[in-house]
């Protein structure tokens, strides 16, 4: 192992930095991170231990203890249980021999759950060894525990296994046509960079990622800053359950993206970038490596572009947290670091990686950007509505007949979307993701646009089959098991939001509990320190408000019932004394 | 001209640089807070000093002071969310204060005490959690840490060390130390060190000296937190 992880160091130049690529190889290697490992990283980087302690233990594919040698991960999205995810990880669990947390006893194979692993739209998904598994069912397990059992390597397992499809069903403005590769580089050149910046800025293109800053005013702010070192970021962690439309953008039109980051670097005067992309995407870094290879046999790419500029991409790969999604947390994970939001200001413009300038932008943002530049701002502008220019991008997934990707000018109506998409006897659906906006079937006529119905692509159709209250309490979760932890409010709130739902839920809650989960949202949503926190309650709230009847129908008509139950909780008691008999039992209340 | 801002109607004079939390101290305004210490870094995690800028939610100890700002500290809703934040950071961690070597000099209890808190009001967790009493001269319960980072900060910043530091994730949030067997022991931690001082609650304790001052005679049992706190923090504000 010394001499591997020595190796790795030196590939890595010895960069702290890179602390995330390495121990991803490590884990990839060992199946966890050996506490030797650790110690000898620790000279070898030359920093405290404990930094690299925390930063195992803050990402979800790193374990300190050993995981199987296959390593298999299900995706928990609430779309993989609307495809029937419980009842296959049930089948997992026997057809594996393996519990959900564990490592069978051979320590061949290891069984979690997982985040939204990104293919809402041909799940049930999973992961193995960090490689995308779609379409799971019980034939699929089948082999897979033959395979296992044999030991065989995976780059020998059936390839339609990990095949991952675009799904595009609707393409629009950008994706009905691409750009020919370096055109809006050459364009940019020939009309001059200040000129071409105020494109964009005509264009009104605002940030794909959900905020919807102006993007062009990023740049310029960017660019204003007395310093000369800037970077480019193109954020692909994608981590919003439900958003898949950067992994098919970055599957069949990398080149696109690549060249809108080069010509923000260009424009910012950036010398690097680097494209964030979650770990679940592993299985486009190829790919993506080879097409910038491509960029630079074409001179788009690397030193002397166009005679004209020096700008390289590096791709990075995140390793399971989605507040790594979160700009400047990112940009923590960048420096080889646990992904804690920063304090702002100041913001990532002005003290962004290593300190210095940094544009960080969405998948899309960028892909449109390069469009921009070669079409001119009013093409742009003249789609949409008064305060979101152009088209937006959609993943739908969910209950709906033909899930994927579709493109619509801002201002299209939800009706319209459920209609393409094939939906059929809609309950309501979310958009936005976990972090957004459910909708019932009476808001339809809705528009998707910043200043209606915003989201950064996710898009989920629920049918009139499905329970609310699963969905707020899928969501909840989520929140609390992605929640970094630095905030209180968040921290602690998230998870006594999840417990406090449960209790409804589960059937255990009284009248005052509703207002009290109520209560709990407005100060997680209120405090927290970032955009996490401040979303996490909307799942509650926003179902809340539009079926307050359904949680109240779940309390039970006394006024009060503690947290816990009270019979359960004497079980250790009855075991040490090794009773059973009425009066060693409690009941709960006697109200009913 | 000095600059200033208004801090629930009162102007506040302030130097570029400064945060809300730096102007107010030094104006003898008390914003409460228990991750934030003049002589360190700000951290911004506690969310205590909680305050509303011209409307918006913002840090105190973060955030910089800039002219125009009308700041609200002391309201009753911002001390309702206060006094809810800190019933989340007792029923996180294990907080006996009866039972506490540090009850009466504790930040976090005092803390509570000024914003008037009566219960815990969140059900608690009950968190499994370790001591570490390995150490000749300085004992860690794990119980009481409140994760504000003051002794990572103390340590890195004062004592040139790197002695303790944040791990985890989420609720699963803990302190570790920087030793090759995880116990504090084996770290180069001494008792005189700033951080082995620093910390708010009754996490990290000196051996041997809980009781040299009795219970009664304790810092926080005479005066409330805001008077100790702008009297030992003004100065280095201003
Ligand atoms: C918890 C959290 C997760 C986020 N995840 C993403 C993400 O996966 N992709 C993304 O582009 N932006 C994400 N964002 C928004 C980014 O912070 C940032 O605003 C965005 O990358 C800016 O790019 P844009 O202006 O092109 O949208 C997230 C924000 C938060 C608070
Ligand atoms: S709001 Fe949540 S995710 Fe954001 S900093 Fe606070 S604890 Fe971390
Ligand atoms: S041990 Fe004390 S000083 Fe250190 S983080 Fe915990 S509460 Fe803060
Ligand atoms: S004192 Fe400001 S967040 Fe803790």
């Amino acid at each position: 192992m010394q001499q591997f992880i020595q190796n790795l160091a030196e590939k890595n130049q010895h960069q702290v930095t890179h602390l995330l690529e390495i121990l991803r190889e490590i884990q990839a290697r060992y199946h966890h991170i050996p506490a030797d490992a650790i110690e000898q990283l620790a000279l070898l980087l030359k920093i405290p231990r404990t930094q690299i302690i925390s930063v195992v233990e803050f990402y979800s594919f790193f374990t300190d203890s050993p995981r199987g040698q296959y390593e298999l991960l299900i995706s928990d999205s609430i779309t993989d249980h609307m495809l029937g995810k419980k009842n296959l990880m049930e089948y997992i669990v026997s057809k594996l021999k393996v519990g959900v947390g564990g490592v069978r006893s051979d320590g061949l194979v290891s069984l979690d759950n997982t985040s939204c692993s990104g293919m809402c739209d041909q799940g049930p998904a999973g992961l193995v060894n960090g490689h995308a598994l779609t379409h799971l069912d019980r034939s699929r397990i089948d082999t897979i525990a033959e395979l296992i059992n044999q030991q065989i390597p995976l780059a020998d397992w059936p390839a339609e296994f990990f095949q991952v499809d675009d799904n595009i069903h609707k393409p629009g403005l950008l994706l009905s046509q691409g750009i020919v590769h370096g055109q809006a580089l050459k364009k940019a050149m020939a009309r001059g960079l200040k000129a071409t910046l105020q494109e964009i800025d005509q264009s009104g293109l605002r940030g794909r990622g959900g905020a919807g800053f102006k993007t062009a005013m990023k740049w310029q702010f960017c660019s204003e800053e007395a310093e000369n070192e800037r970077y480019v970021v193109c954020n692909a962690d994608e981590g919003e359950p439900g958003t898949f439309k950067d992994r098919v953008l970055l599957n069949s039109y990398a080149h696109q993206v690549f060249e809108g980051m080069t010509l923000c670097a260009a424009i910012i005067g950036a010398k690097q970038g680097f494209l964030y992309l979650r770990g679940e995407y592993l299985h486009l870094v190829d790919k993506l490596q080879s097409v910038l290879d491509e960029r630079r046999q074409f001179g788009l790419l690397g030193n002397n572009i166009l005679d004209r500029l020096d700008f390289d991409i590096e791709i990075r790969l995140g390793a399971g947290a989605y507040i790594c999604g979160e700009e400047s947390a990112l940009i923590e994970s960048l420096e080889g670091k646990a992904g804690i939001p920063r304090n702002r200001p100041p913001y990532p413009v002005s003290q962004g990686y290593l300190g210095k300038p940094t544009v960080v932008n969405n998948v899309e943002t960028f892909y449109a950007a390069a469009a921009i530049a070669v079409n001119g701002g009013d093409w742009f502008a003249s789609v949409g509505t008064a305060k979101s220019k152009g088209s937006k991008i959609l993943s739908i997934c969910g209950d709906c007949a033909r899930p994927g990707i579709y493109e619509y000018p801002f201002g299209t109506t939800m009706q319209k979307i459920l209609t393409d998409c094939g939906a059929e006897d809609v309950l309501g659906l979310q958009i936005g993701g976990p972090s957004g906006t459910f909708i019932s079937n009476q808001e339809f006529d809705r528009k998707l646009a910043f200043e209606d119905l915003a989201t950064g692509g996710s898009f989920i159709v629920f049918n009139n089959s499905r329970n609310i209250l699963d969905i707020a309490h899928n969501f909840t979760h989520f929140f609390a098991h992605e929640s970094c932890g630095f905030c209180t409010p968040c921290r602690v709130g998230t998870s006594l939001l999840r417990q406090q739902l449960d209790k409804i839920v589960d059937g255990h809650g009284s009248a005052g509990d509703v207002v009290a989960l109520e209560e709990l949202c407005q100060l997680v949503k209120t405090h927290s320190h970032c955009g996490l926190g401040q979303t996490a309650a909307n799942p509650v709230l926003t179902t809340l408000e539009r079926y307050p009847e359904l949680y109240q129908s779940q309390l039970k008509l006394i006024s009060y019932e503690p947290g816990f139950d009270l019979d359960a909780a004497l079980e250790t008691a009855r075991r040490m004394a090794n009773r059973d008999d009425a009066g060693a039992h409690l009941a709960q209340t006697d109200a009913e | 001209m000095t600059k200033t801002i208004t801090i629930d109607g009162n102007a506040i004079p302030f130097e570029d640089g400064q945060t809300i939390m730096d102007a107010a101290t030094a104006a003898g305004v008390y914003i409460p807070h228990l991750c934030h210490h003049p002589e360190y870094t700000p951290h911004g995690s506690c969310k205590l000093c909680t305050v509303r800028v011209n409307g918006r939610v913002c840090s105190a100890c973060t955030f910089p002071a800039a002219e125009g700002q009308d700041v609200l500290n002391n309201t009753k809703d911002l001390n309702d969310d206060r006094q809810k934040i800190t019933q989340m950071l007792f029923v996180e961690g294990n907080h006996f204060c009866p039972s506490c070597e540090k009850t009466g000099n504790c930040q976090l209890q005092a803390v509570a005490y000024y914003l008037n808190m009566l219960d815990d009001h969140f059900p608690h967790f009950y968190a499994h959690r370790e001591m570490d009493a390995s150490h000749h001269d300085v004992l860690i319960d794990h119980n009481r840490c409140i994760f504000c980072t003051l002794c990572v900060r103390a340590s890195q910043q004062k004592d040139g060390k790197d002695v303790f530091a944040i791990s985890g994730r989420g609720i699963n949030k803990h302190l570790i130390v920087n030793s090759k067997s995880g116990q504090l022991k084996d770290t180069d931690l001494e008792a005189s060190d700033q951080a082995a001082h620093i910390c708010p609650t009754g996490a990290i304790l000196i051996k041997r000296t809980g009781y040299t001052v009795p219970i009664g005679e304790r810092i926080y049992d005479h005066k409330q937190i805001d008077e100790v706190s702008l009297a030992s923090e003004a100065e280095d504000h201003g």
